[in-house]
């Protein structure tokens, strides 16, 4: 396990330096300065600013520095969004707000989208699992702008009578502000999950070990639970690992649309600004988080299937 | 073993199971009729598709959609298991009627310790065991079958052991809660031939400590001839032949038992002697034949066999066969009587 472990993290180091470079290069290609604006600096100001931040140097140079700088921990300051402040800060500062909700948004997805597959998989062919199939068609393919917009008018709208939850996002309101976003955010992972996890109890429900469950006379519960749910798992567990960190981070429209100040709509708007170095941060961080997130799926797997040899690479 | 009220320990009367496919219904099994005492090992004999596993699944209630029992009765110690409900169903299975079943490999579920899945079967059925009474009991078991070092083969996963091995965690795993009858689905054909003798000798050896009836389902007969005291003959759904062992394999009355045997490799055969196999394919049984169904693989086969299924002729007592040839001998014995 502890050999399983170093050689993971030097895959982590060696996959996270990619990201890092690949990034850096495309961000430079795109044209445009974080130094533009309205206001429209003269050439002077913006070759002073340029010389300031380091940004007159050539590209390789530029991406030497800050890598060398990354290692030590350091990810540069913001150059234009909050201007002179470490972006680790920032993050620091908006993470929480994407991750508080993001953790609800995926622990409904999983509460609700996990039992749902389970009796639309037992109830196979039946009207639950039909009525099941177009939930969850619909919530997979209506994007998250349509549904955050229509939540938000429906329940935060003009009609007085439904206005139960506030429009702006505001973490001082306590739980009413939360619910809304964390169910538009959850509710693509919930029916996705629902989805996995009925193809892959179905696989599981035709297996002989289940007939051989019956024939113990178990009673319908724990073959389902029990001796089934843990056989389907895997899928849907390789599904949320990931999803859990995109989720953390914060989903940039629902973000928006609620006006949650997280880090998924910071990450967008630190792009059109192209304020570089939050830009390089957040991509970053998240590219670390979903590496941490897959390696705790592959752990999860060996707890899940015993069968699992970490060890060996693979069963 | 014999009951003081002498009931039979299962009495199958006539069951008939359909499947209903979209193609049409399927007739996997078109009235058959058995009995089985308390003790009594009954092998059923038959090809792929002769409705020997769904006649046993139907005992079971282990029938998948779309198949359905469609008639009849099964009777178990003078109950119509049939007519159980879900949860009497459910006691049912595992208590007294135990299966185990063709592939070991898959029949073990492979996340949970084996010491786990034998302990579920016991508390399945007896609620208030304790934890440490179960797992005392579970490893009794593993003992009996014949497993060394249960202490640690307990904790360990099917994908530990060995098919032979698996197999005999399934007979102690159906064993557990004593049944009185143990339905046997091919439980030897995905082993290995030494292996297949020694899982044999277990189940018989197991047989006699316990006193439990066996159906005992498979292809093979001279499985059959080692553990079984009689034997039911299976072709197209239906009952060709039954019989104690020695009426089937000296003296078998029905073309379908002859081929089988005839296409079965002998020990004691002559030097040089071929197998005959049966020629033909099985039915479809979607569109079965007017009159006896193996009527067009037969050798001997007649006007009537095409046209009218066979009654059952009782050739010695116990031994009945469902062919033309033997009612036709009868009437000619019957006549032969008469005129003295």
């Amino acid at each position: 396990m502890a050999k399983y472990t170093i050689k993971r993290l030097g895959m982590a180091f060696i996959t996270l330096l990619f990201v890092a470079c690949l990034t850096f290069l495309l961000m430079n290609s795109i044209p445009g300065s974080p130094w533009l604006s309205d206001k429209n600096p003269p050439q002077a100001t913006i070759d002073a600013l340029n010389e300031k931040y380091g940004l007159d140097k050539p590209v390789a140079v530029q991406l030497g520095k800050y890598l060398k700088n990354l290692a030590q921990g350091d990810m540069g300051v913001s150059l234009k969004m909050q201007k002179n402040r470490p972006v680790i800060e920032i993050i620091k500062d908006m993470f929480p707000v994407s991750a508080k909700i993001g953790f609800f948004a995926i622990l409904w997805a999983i509460v609700v989208g996990v039992p749902l597959g389970c009796i639309a998989a037992y109830n196979r062919g039946k009207w639950v699992d039909s009525f099941l199939r177009i939930i969850c068609t619909i919530g997979i393919s209506m994007p998250s702008f349509v549904v955050a917009s229509l939540l938000l008018t429906t329940f935060a709208g003009t009609n007085e009578a439904l206005r139960l939850f506030p429009t702006i996002f505001d973490a001082k309101l306590g739980v009413n502000t939360y619910i809304l976003p964390c169910f538009a955010l959850g509710l693509y992972p919930m029916c996705y999950t629902a989805r996995q996890a009925r193809s892959s109890m179905l696989d599981a429900l035709g297996q002989d070990y289940i007939k051989t469950a019956r024939a113990k006379g178990l009673k319908n519960p724990s073959i389902i639970f029990k001796h089934a749910l843990r056989n389907a798992l895997i899928p849907v567990i390789t599904y949320l690992g990931p999803q859990v960190a995109f989720t953390f981070c914060g989903g940039f429209v629902v973000e928006k649309v609620f006006s949650v100040p997280g880090l998924g709509r910071y990450f967008i708007q630190s792009i059109s600004n192209r304020d570089y170095p939050v830009i390089m941060g957040t991509t970053v961080f998240l590219a670390a988080f979903i590496i941490l997130m897959n390696f705790l799926v592959d752990v999860l797997y060996k707890v899940v299937d015993p069968r699992i040899n970490l060890a060996e690479g693979g069963k | 073993m014999k009951n003081a009220n002498d009931k039979k320990l299962l009495e199958v009367k006539d069951l008939k199971v359909s499947f209903f496919t979209p193609a049409g219904e399927v007739k996997a099994v078109g009235g058959i009729t058995y009995d089985l005492d308390y003790g009594e090992v009954m092998g059923i004999v038959g090809e792929s598709g002769s409705g020997k596993s769904v006649e046993a699944y139907s005992i079971m209630g282990l029938l998948q959609s779309p198949g359905k029992v469609v008639g009849g009765s099964i009777m178990f110690e003078g109950e119509n298991v049939l007519n159980y409900d879900k949860n009497k169903m459910n006691d049912f299975r595992g208590k007294k009627v135990a299966m185990i079943f063709q592939n070991p490999m898959t029949c073990l579920n492979p996340v949970y310790t084996v010491g786990n899945q034998l302990t579920e079967a016991l508390r399945a059925h007896h609620k208030d065991i304790s934890a440490a009474d179960a797992k005392k009991k579970a490893m009794e078991m593993l003992e009996l079958v014949g497993i060394n070092n249960v202490e640690k083969r307990m904790t360990q996963y099917p994908h530990e052991f060995s098919g032979g091995m698996r197999q005999r965690v399934m007979i102690a795993m159906g064993l557990i809660c004593s049944p009185k009858l143990l339905i046997a689905d091919e439980p030897t054909t995905a082993l290995d031939v030494t292996i297949q003798a020694q899982i044999l000798e277990l189940m018989k050896d197991l047989q006699k400590k316990t006193g439990m009836g066996i159906i005992f389902i498979t292809h093979n007969l001279g499985v059959v001839a080692e553990i079984c005291d009689k034997v039911s003959v299976m072709y197209a759904g239906r009952i060709v032949e039954q019989g104690l062992v020695s009426d089937i394999f000296y003296n078998p009355s029905h073309p379908y038992t002859v081929g089988l045997l005839q296409s079965m490799p002998r020990v004691d055969a002559e030097e040089y002697e071929r197998l005959i196999p049966i020629e033909g394919t099985p039915v479809d049984m979607l569109n079965p034949p007017e009159g006896c169904p193996f009527a067009p693989r037969c050798s001997q086969c007649m006007q009537i066999c095409l046209k009218k299924l066979p009654p059952y002729v009782e050739i010695e007592d116990g031994h009945k066969s469902a062919c033309w040839l033997r009612v036709q001998e009868n009437m000619k014995c019957k006549e032969e009587q008469a005129n003295g």
